[in-house]
């Protein structure tokens, strides 16, 4: 599916660390849109192995901010049509998502998401208890009786798709374009002359690029420190796991802040699970058995049918989290080096259009529109972009 | 990390913890650029190591100092909260 180089060239036009999703969509783009083909991807371990194979993969707009929904807008729009673009199945599923409201206060974030949504074109309602009953017979609606369900904010174009598949589709859409891409090659340094950014130093010998692009997700800190940069990025493991493959009786995505759920089941029957973020910092995929046994907990609040259910699997990521849950992403301090970084527990929806913008902003040297609201200086400038409300669980 | 061995209670399961972050100083704020107060209100060392972090003992409400490696997840020894000024690092800038 990719072709294996023997040997890294002595310089490129632009190196990409990273080959997840992100990266590998930015190469796809600068190699398609803006004729750059000269390009390395370098990943210290194998294509879509970090978060982008670790994620729950639900893809949906239904943010917070202006900032948010529109650029999470653009990413649903372009998932769309991709899996034609690659000529690759990426199981894309729209499925209809739903945020549920146990309380008052949270109905009235559903409203206030429904009308920012509604006012960019987004479609979004808040919902009450019986639309939901219908939409998905099989939940308690009392959730055991502490929780019952008010109502939800019903996101229509809610998805999921194979994640795998995605990192493959644009890997292989950049391979075919001339983009080199080198698994089980680490970054091991990255030079800098005049507050300018020359090359990178590998394990597989040193390279000169006069761009940089980091996509690295958790590892972002230990790249920053190269380069002597400080961001407000912290790492902590996000866990998730499926159940076994069961006949097909959900069909959207559920999503409870309140209980600390977020469940869809994929097209072969397993249900994919995940919860909030592991409580410490932590550089490790780990898995834990209090997370299993507290979000299995919760499951069982909605849907007690389930408790004979079986857990097949369990892993980890490592979230970049940042302080208003919005990314990094854009111009730096170092000229020609660039960040997509900060995805935190929000970075697999949002794969195309972070390589459509970051592909735009390498090739132009200046950020795409839509990431302003992410610039790198926000923070000291005390202009922070607060997406907590919108975040899939309370984190 | 299962168990954390807490300065005042002795060896207890880590669920009764909560994570308060690294152990840090704050630079004089009247005498601090803009710049220097938002490095410290927002920026963090964010990749792996040998850190000193604020942990609270829940049920006691006992703040102190554990050192972690945050590579592996493995305590390497817990203070009471009156070391956090002799053992933070200090900033070079203060």
């Amino acid at each position: 599916m990719f072709t294996r180089h023997e040997s890294l060239k002595a310089a490129y036009d632009v190196v990409i660390i990273g080959a997840g999703g992100h990266g590998l969509a930015a190469a796809y783009y600068l190699a398609r849109d803006h004729g750059i083909r000269n390009v390395a991807v370098i990943e210290k371990g194998y294509i879509g192995g970090g978060n982008t194979g670790r994620n729950t993969t639900i893809i949906r707009s239904n943010y917070l901010t202006p900032e948010g929904v529109r650029f999470y807008d653009e990413s649903v729009r372009l998932w769309q049509d991709l899996a034609e673009d690659f000529d690759l199945n990426l199981f894309y599923s729209t499925r209809g998502h739903y945020t549920l409201a146990h309380t008052d206060s949270v109905m009235r974030t559903m409203r206030w998401r429904a009308e920012v949504n509604k006012h960019y074109g987004v479609r979004s309602e808040a919902v009450d208890a019986a639309f939901v009953r219908r939409a998905i017979p099989m939940i308690d609606m009392s959730c055991g009786g502490h929780a019952p369900i008010l109502g939800a904010l019903f996101h229509e174009p809610g998805a999921i798709a194979r994640h795998d598949a995605v990192a493959w589709g644009y890997g292989r859409g950049a391979d075919r374009r001339g983009v080199q891409i080198h698994q089980e090659t680490e970054v091991t340094a990255i030079r800098v002359v005049g507050g300018r950014v020359v090359g990178v130093d590998t394990t597989r010998g040193p390279i000169a690029a006069p761009r940089v692009l980091c996509a690295v997700a958790g590892c972002t800190p230990r790249i920053l420190d190269k380069v002597g940069l400080r961001t407000p990025i912290y790492v902590h493991p996000l866990q998730a796991m499926v159940s076994e493959p069961l006949k097909p009786w959900l069909d959207p995505i559920i999503v409870s802040g309140s209980l600390h759920v977020y469940v869809s089941q994929t097209a072969r029957g397993e249900l994919v699970m995940g919860a909030s973020l592991d409580p410490y910092e932590l550089h490790s995929t780990r898995s834990t058995l209090d997370f299993a046994e507290g979000l299995s907990a919760h499951m069982l609040e909605m849907f007690p049918f389930l408790s004979e259910a079986k857990v097949n699997r369990q892993w980890a990521g490592l979230a970049d989290m940042t302080p208003d849950f919005a990314p990094i992403m854009g111009v730096t301090p170092i000229e020609g080096f660039y960040l997509d970084a900060g995805w935190g527990t929000w970075g697999f929806k949002a794969t195309p259009v972070c390589g459509k913008t970051m592909s735009h902003t390498v090739a132009t040297g200046h950020n795409h529109p839509l990431i302003e609201g992410f610039a790198f200086d926000r923070f000291a400038r005390y202009e922070l972009t607060g997406e907590k409300g919108a975040a899939s669980v309370g984190h | 990390m299962k168990i954390m061995i807490c300065p005042l209670n002795g060896a207890r399961p880590v669920s009764e913890f909560v994570y308060g972050g690294e152990v840090r100083h704050a630079p004089e704020p009247a005498r601090c650029s803009d710049a220097e107060w938002s490095d410290y209100v927002f920026n963090r060392s964010g990749s792996p190591g040998i850190k000193y972090e604020w942990w609270c003992h829940i049920a006691s409400g006992f703040w102190f100092i554990a050192l972690r490696d945050t590579a592996r997840d493995v305590v390497l020894a817990t203070y009471p909260a009156d070391k956090a000024r002799e053992l933070a690092p200090v900033d070079p800038r203060s």
